[in-house]
């Protein structure tokens, strides 16, 4: 009983943006998958670490400015879907960016910042947003 | 498998409805359908529920609380709670029509509600934000508002639809909205009130968005052969399917699509043996007007890339080419989300038997009813046919 | 065995706030303020960032220059700050984690308030020296603490610097180091308080140039050098004055400190002054070149380096992370209101 396995259990995908590899069809995942969607039964128990590329162009994005509680001190702050240079699509938070200089195309590449933290006596989480690759 | 009908609706008013708890407005809407099929309670044998989330009022096993406060549980009725994010009440919806065609049920009440002004808006917002991916789309600072934000924005970007076509959604909605007594919002919008609302996930602005509201829905279904045999308007459920898509958006190859909606539509047409040009009203899932864009496309009534140039145009109002969200849609007549795919299932039902008053589409024969729950995670596609 | 510097990694955050605009708020000449403090600007970190995350940045700079260095080979990492995010839990597991150094190795965070990164590249040097690890990871960062409206203020900012510390392939050869420790009580911050306090004129003489100055002449002494023998130096520099007028005391010349003197430009980065000021002169340093480094913690004691650049930084790649130049480039101005809302000293409802 706690809180602070389910953060603790996804650290290598959160810092390092680890994902799976099927064994069998070599498709690629993040977050990680134990079966491979595709493979299915055939992928299974062949499914390996892959870390994802940290570098990759925007897709889309978003700027928030009704924000959830965890996020209101960063409002407005962007989100985007990064095309990864490895094919991969993911979500994040952009960071340390121009609002309005965001376009899709634009090249970022992930940095470890702080997603939050379970109020100021609680863990704080850590994991990737992207930031503007200069 | 057997042919189903369904022979009542009923609806509650949608929206703020301080002065009623959820017990409250989800019997309220069982009893008008109940009555509206000229039948007795007693005569219910299953009953199928709608509802998203608990968290709204805290309380789990609201599948037996509905079955006590409406009177199911003194006869010992067997009731099930559905929930698909904002697809529960088609998903309920879809459940019934199996166990009346499977022959496992004779009457089946389905109902759907939600009761989302007991909290405060924050904490409503994280519910309706964890039908997206929780642990990798939320938890990384994402919204589902910014999720829809950022298709709307690739659909722009892509010349699939323009700001000002996906904006117009909303004006349409609200159109029809001001002609439904049910609705939350009765009161038409100008596209320019809809452009200059202000920011919630940029490109998406408050107008954008629907509201949160508190309401409940309900129809009762019979086999088609009894319903003949009862002395009421019916109409006949010609079909129902339900996809599903990947949980995080992300995860897709196409986000302009909901391939989910692709595929259930398919099936359904191919169940009722018809093509999507033979709907003349549906009832789509708008949440966000960009999904409803997305929607008309989807579902076969326009091409990618033309829909929005319809709902601009304003094609698709009443007395358009197909009219879509007659009762205001979740836009303007309100989204308590679990009763939303099951009022939506109430709009077509009354648009195919004459009774839509001031907004009734002529000759309606043919009509359909989307559903999604969360980025089109999950989807079902109904299609109603007037006898 | 020849132990020293293999990789190294200098993160700056990317805002910056100048003098003027902190003095515009409490009615100060910021502007005197900031040419008396020898200080042109300071970093402030983003709302997201922290010690942790500072470190991770500059951890994996330090990593991508040495792809050949397998992470699993590292023995040690210590990050040194007096603003760790945690009171209890430690920043350096976390950075092991980042750079996959887990789980065979020791970590722990120091604090001995600004000269914690050095006394972590000590610790290093002495493990790889001993033979018990065959990489260590030193890191000093800080998320700099200064009370709103005080001196401090103007300078306190945020950065750090990571040094891959091993005997094999090194770029820069430690041929000597040594401290100079006392108890003096020049600045402090109790446990559970936001921000030092500090003893005013008295950090100055007593504190920082004796400290800096009785390791310097210890490190001459012991090397039988003189400033002339060194092509760059790299001091403490909790301002630009400071730095400037110990350089002279000694008998080193500006050009001697330009390479490694940042704070005029970034401001006090605390733990990471001197390891970003070195990182600095690395960046820019040639085969042969021979650099001394002073660092000075309040409390008080300071470490120094009499450290080499060999032949091996020709082969180093450098350029698979970015120098400080680049780090450095593209700031973004903030005025006081973003900073008091990047800092968290805005107070939001419950």
């Amino acid at each position: 009983m706690s809180a602070v396995a389910k953060e603790w259990r996804e650290i290598p995908a959160r810092y390092n943006l680890e994902g799976s590899e099927c064994g069998n069809c070599g498709r690629k995942y993040f977050p990680k998958r134990n079966m491979c969607p595709h493979c299915r039964r055939n992928g299974f128990g062949k499914m390996r670490p892959y870390d994802v590329s940290k570098k990759g162009k925007i897709f889309t994005f978003s700027i928030i400015h009704d924000a959830p509680e965890a996020n209101r001190d960063l409002k407005p702050y962007a989100v985007a879907m990064v095309r990864t240079d490895d094919g991969l699509l993911i979500s994040g938070q952009l960071t340390d960016v121009d609002l309005a200089q965001i376009e899709i195309g634009m090249r970022v590449r992930a940095v470890l910042r702080k997603l939050g933290d379970a109020g100021p006596s609680g863990i704080i989480h850590y994991g990737f947003k992207f930031v503007p690759d200069l | 498998m057997r042919e189903v009908a369904i022979v009542g609706t009923g609806v509650t008013k949608f929206g703020e409805l301080w002065d009623k708890s959820f017990r409250a407005i989800g019997i309220e809407a069982g009893i008008k359908a109940i009555e509206d099929a000229g039948m007795s309670g007693s005569e219910v044998d299953g009953v199928y529920f709608g509802n998203m989330s608990s968290r709204f009022i805290n309380q789990q096993h609201i599948d037996a609380l509905i079955a006590d406060y409406s009177g199911m549980a003194t006869r010992n009725v067997p009731a099930v709670r559905t929930e698909a994010g904002g697809a529960s009440g088609g998903v309920a919806f879809r459940q019934g029509v199996m166990a009346v065609a499977s022959g496992m049920n004779d009457v089946v009440l389905v109902g759907g509600a939600e009761k989302m002004t007991d909290m405060d808006d924050a904490g409503t917002a994280l519910i309706m934000d964890s039908t997206a991916d929780a642990e990798w789309e939320v938890s990384m600072g994402l919204t589902l508002t910014s999720l829809y934000a950022m298709i709307a924005r690739r659909m722009i970007y892509d010349g699939i639809a323009t700001r000002e076509e996906i904006a117009s959604f909303a004006v349409n909605a609200h159109k029809h909205g001001a002609l439904n007594p049910n609705a939350q919002y009765r009161k038409a919008v100008s596209l320019e009130t809809v452009m200059r609302s202000g920011p919630v996930a940029e490109p998406l602005g408050m107008f954008d968005c629907a509201p949160y509201s508190d309401g409940a829905a309900a129809v009762v279904l019979v086999p088609l052969e009894h319903a003949k045999k009862m002395g009421v308007d019916y109409v006949k459920v010609s079909a129902t399917a339900q996809a599903s898509d990947t949980l995080a958006l992300f995860q897709r190859e196409d986000i302009t699509t909901f391939k989910a909606t692709t595929v259930a539509a398919k099936e359904a047409y191919k169940i009722a043996g018809i093509e999507a040009k033979d709907i003349d009203v549906a009832e789509v899932h708008d949440d966000y007007t960009v999904g409803g864009i997305m929607a008309l496309q989807d579902l076969g009534f326009f091409k990618k890339g033309e829909a929005g140039k319809a709902v601009l145009e304003d094609r698709v109002s009443i007395d358009g080419e197909v009219a879509i969200n007659t009762s205001g849609g979740l836009k303007a007549a309100g989204y308590p989300v679990g009763a939303a795919g099951v009022a939506q299932i109430v709009e077509i039902t009354n648009q195919l038997r004459n009774r839509a008053d001031n907004r009734q589409v002529k000759d309606a024969k043919y009509g359909l009813a989307q559903s999604v729950g969360g980025t089109g995670s999950a989807v079902t596609v109904s299609i109603l046919e007037a006898i | 065995m020849d132990v020293g510097i293999v990789s190294y990694g200098a993160y700056v955050p990317r805002f910056r706030i100048k003098p003027e605009e902190i003095g515009r708020v409490w009615g100060v000449d910021g502007v005197g303020m900031g040419r008396g403090l020898r200080i042109e600007e300071k970093a402030v970190p983003s709302p997201d960032e922290d010690v942790i995350t500072i470190s991770a940045e500059a951890a994996r700079y330090m990593m991508d220059r040495v792809p050949d260095v397998n992470p699993q080979d590292i023995g040690a990492v210590y990050v040194g700050s007096e603003s760790h995010p945690y009171a209890v839990k430690p920043t350096s597991g976390t950075i092991a984690e980042v750079i996959k150094a887990t789980p065979a190795l020791t970590a722990a965070d120091l604090e001995f308030a600004c000269k914690a990164g050095t006394a972590g590249i000590q610790m290093c040097a002495g493990l790889v020296g001993s033979g018990m690890i065959r990489y260590g990871v030193a890191i000093g960062a800080d998320t700099s603490q200064g009370a709103p409206g005080d001196a401090l203020e103007y300078s306190a900012s945020a950065g750090g610097a990571a040094f891959l510390i091993g005997s094999e392939k090194i770029i820069a050869k430690i041929n000597k180091t040594l401290s100079f420790t006392t108890d003096t009580p020049d600045f402090w911050r109790r446990e559970g308080q936001p921000y030092p306090r500090h003893g005013g004129r008295f950090t100055g003489d007593p504190a920082y140039f004796r400290h800096i100055t009785s390791a310097a002449k210890m490190m001459f002494e012991e090397m039988g050098t003189a400033p002339e023998d060194y092509n760059h130096a790299v001091f403490h520099q909790p301002n630009g004055k400071f730095p400037e007028r110990v350089a002279k005391t000694l008998g080193f010349t500006p050009e001697q400190i330009k390479n490694g003197l940042l704070t005029p430009y970034i401001g006090n980065t605390y733990s990471g002054a001197v390891p970003i000021g070195l990182s600095g002169v690395l960046d820019k340093a040639k085969p042969g070149d021979r650099i001394f480094v002073v660092s000075y913690g309040s409390g008080a004691g300071s470490d120094a380096f009499d450290i080499t650049v060999t032949d091996e930084i020709k082969n180093y790649k450098k350029e698979n992370a970015p120098t400080l130049d680049k780090v450095l480039e593209n700031p973004v101005y903030i005025d006081y209101a973003m900073y008091a809302k990047y800092k968290g000293i805005i107070i939001m409802p419950e």
